[in-house]
């Protein structure tokens, strides 16, 4: 099957399911699907990477499954584990008149295991979008394990052999870039970064999220954002919290964004104190 | 692809393959296996837009956000955005090219174009900017050569004739007039100047390379990604980008430290607990216990020269270890030029940065007396006014080029400081092969104590990193 037919066939899909790209996602997106390679989309927190991925999964009806890495994640939870009480259980059942050999042909077989993620979206037969989140926060050992799985597509399981994929997924990794992620995985990979988008797109992405919101104050609350993004922060507010700001306004339903609007609700886009202190001073708000 | 067979080759390929050759030259890893990336990607497009191949380029071949630059400059280089002048339309000023300098290049055309920038950055037009960029080179920054194909483009002269900093004060106003406030304003105009010097250089790149072949231009005009670029040659603006890469650099180290601790926490067996933990297993000890190991933290002790040679990195390393705070026990720093003056109280947990660097800027003058580095007296004024922050627990770091203005090095003072401390490091910001030339008393000191090579950001890092480790 193919995932997208142009990048310009992309850009309007993921637009239909609410997803506004840029000219390089939906490219990257597109050549994802057309080479059937992975896709490592990294970027700072909340810029839409995640986001990316389930917009995929829903514009192309495809089905998501997601790993979720972590510090000390390992095979039994991102690619397959035996279900060792069942086949303890089963041990015990055929009781002493079975042989062994019979036993443990038995207890190695699809009825035992346990698919993970990985596994999981290899072995559906409907199109699927892996999404592997925050890749950067695994073990470097977890990427050895992800090598065989983005090149070839295939898990091999001692006792069962090698599966390969019927229809290969389509994969999104996302990062942070907390740490490096080793040359082997990255040479496996498009490589997309996603950055905080220009006013235009941020507001058109503001306005698809929060349609409630009132255009003047969409301006308002974009071109403020832009603002804050020019300041040397420790974290500058991306679109997640762009949208979050919206979603305050309407709630508190502020219908002008003032230096004291401004100044009631920046707690929503700034998370450091310092941040704060140093968006009162550069930007003249009045306590 | 490429087909040999074929006598009347389109050059296609060729282009690729220098353009590669210019991205490994300029230090990326691009393999077999990226090339041929590259290739499938380009067939599986439409190459109807640059832009689209721009990206396509980008997805497959490049890693790292921090090549970014250097991708997109070697990038317009091998597939420039126009050729010579451009499809533009002929305006009057064009016309009139074959007629020498003296029209296109005179005080009235000057003050046209200045007047047609200033509008420009004022609106922040993209678009008529790259454009103007393009038009300054070709009218301003023309050197006519010796012969045919000898003519060459300076951004630098170009930048000289229209100065577009002067412009800086009236995009203030203009910006103050759409509503900013002027620290603000300030900011903004800077920057938008800075971002046009760089299209201007990147105009004169492309039209030499047109000349002189992109691999010659490659080769000496491309500057390297911010985090390989010396600390000594940086500019204001690179600066700027170097401070907002320092709170990222330190998150990285710190996750990185983090996650090697953990790996490295099982201490020895813990034999009680194993045995214990065996019985309920019929004695057969399955899982082991392990005793905690106590992490062992380094107190630090920074010395830094500020005087104004190397100034910038000594406010980067002081930044980058103060963000790091955590992964030490306890940090003081001093400033010297020829006096010693503490400047711990400055780094306050969770201040910011761009504070904290203008309160540094401040206090230089308290690390001065006369204004001339003189490495032996602050040493000396070191011992005896903050000797006892030194003990066998903590870890003296040295920051600066060792130059020391011919005076009295005294480098017994050194000797004993080094001998006080756990371990004396010194991070010197020139390159290994400057040491020991002219006033520099590297070669002395480094016999001392471990002289470390710490020009970039990568290298400073790097540093620290096995510092707190």
């Amino acid at each position: 099957m193919t995932w997208f037919a142009s990048p310009a066939d992309a850009a309007e899909r993921l637009g239909a399911v609410g997803y506004l790209a840029d000219p390089a996602t939906a490219t990257t997106t597109f050549l994802a699907g057309a080479l059937e390679k992975p896709m490592l989309v990294e970027g700072p927190a909340g810029v839409g990477k995640t986001e990316l991925a389930k917009a995929v999964a829903r514009a192309t009806g495809a089905e998501l499954v997601r790993l979720q890495c972590y510090e000390g994640l390992d095979e039994a939870r991102a690619l397959y584990e035996w279900n060792y009480k069942k086949q303890l259980l089963r041990i015990q059942a055929s009781g002493n008149d079975q042989e062994w050999s019979a036993t443990h042909d038995d207890i190695f077989t699809e009825e035992f295991l346990l698919t993970r993620p990985l596994l999981t979206a290899i072995r559906r037969e409907e199109p699927t979008v892996l999404l592997i989140d925050e890749v950067d926060k695994t073990d470097v050992e977890v990427e050895g394990l992800l090598l065989e799985v983005l090149s070839d597509f295939q898990v091999t399981i001692p006792e069962l052999g090698t599966i390969e994929a019927l229809r290969r997924p389509l994969v999104v990794l996302t990062s942070n870039a907390s740490r490096e992620l080793s040359e082997a995985v990255k040479r496996r990979c498009l490589y997309l970064h996603l950055d905080y988008p220009d006013a235009e797109r941020e507001r058109e992405i503001v306005a698809s999220q929060v349609p409630d919101l009132d255009d003047r104050v969409a301006e308002q609350l974009v071109a403020t954002v832009g603002r804050l993004r020019e300041l040397e922060l420790k974290k500058a507010p991306s679109i997640a919290e762009s949208v979050d700001w919206a979603r305050t306004l309407i709630a508190l339903e502020i219908r002008d964004l003032d230096d004291k609007a401004v100044n009631d609700t920046l707690g929503v886009v700034l998370k450091h104190a310092s941040d704060h202190e140093r968006a009162i001073r550069e930007l003249r708000l009045k306590k | 692809m490429n087909q040999p067979e074929r006598p009347h080759r389109s050059g296609l390929v060729d282009r690729h393959i220098s353009f590669l050759e210019a991205l490994r030259g300029a230090g990326m890893s691009v393999s077999l296996a990226e090339d041929l990336d590259a290739i499938a990607a380009l067939t599986a497009l439409e190459w109807s837009d640059r832009s689209v191949i721009h990206d396509a380029y980008a997805a497959t071949l490049l890693k790292r956000q921090a090549q970014r630059p250097t991708f997109d400059a070697l990038f317009d280089l091998y597939f420039p955005r126009l050729v010579g002048e451009g499809a533009r339309a002929p305006d009057g000023s064009s016309d009139e090219a074959g007629e020498g300098e003296g029209v296109r290049d005179n005080a009235q055309a000057l003050q046209a174009f200045q007047a047609e920038l200033l509008d420009a950055l004022s609106q922040d037009d993209q678009q008529r900017l790259v454009q103007l960029a393009a038009e300054m080179v070709g009218r301003f920054g023309a050197m006519p050569g010796r012969g045919p194909g000898l003519s060459s483009w300076s951004a630098y002269t170009a930048l000289q004739r229209v100065s577009p900093q002067e412009l800086v004060d009236q995009i203030v106003s203009a910006l103050l007039a759409q509503g900013r406030n002027d620290d603000e304003a300030q900011r903004v105009a800077g920057r938008r100047v800075g971002a046009f010097t760089r299209q201007v250089e990147d105009d004169a790149r492309r039209r030499i390379a047109e000349e002189k072949g992109p691999d010659h231009v490659a080769n000496v005009a491309i500057r390297p990604s911010i985090d390989r670029l010396d600390f000594t040659s940086a500019r204001r603006s690179d600066l700027e980008e170097m401070r907002r890469e320092i709170y990222p650099l330190a998150r990285r180290l710190a996750s990185r430290l983090t996650q090697e601790h953990h790996a490295r926490r099982r201490g020895p067996l813990d034999f009680r607990r194993t045995v214990r933990a065996s019985m309920s297993t019929g004695g057969v000890p399955l899982v082991t216990h392990h005793k905690p190991k106590r992490p062992h933290r380094t107190e630090l002790v920074v010395l830094c020269d500020v005087s104004g040679s190397v100034a910038n990195f000594a406010q980067f390393t002081l930044l980058l270890v103060f963000a790091l705070r955590d992964q030490f026990h306890k940090v003081r720093a001093f400033t010297f030029i020829d006096h010693v003056h503490e400047v711990t109280h400055h780094f306050k947990p969770g201040a910011d940065v761009a504070d904290v660097m203008i309160e540094l800027a401040a206090s230089t003058a308290h690390a001065a007396l006369w204004g001339r580095t003189n490495y032996g007296r602050a040493l000396t004024k070191f011992e005896e006014d903050h000797g006892d922050a030194l003990g066998p627990k903590s870890s003296l770091l040295i920051l600066g080029d060792a130059r020391s203005n011919y005076s009295d090095l005294h480098a017994d003072v050194l000797q004993r400081l080094a001998g006080t401390a756990r371990h004396a490091w010194w991070l010197n910001p020139e390159a290994a092969r400057h040491w020991g030339t002219g006033d520099s008393a590297a070669p002395t000191y480094g016999a001392i104590v471990d002289m470390v090579e710490c020009r970039n950001l990568t290298q400073l890092g790097e540093f620290v990193h096995d510092l707190a480790g």
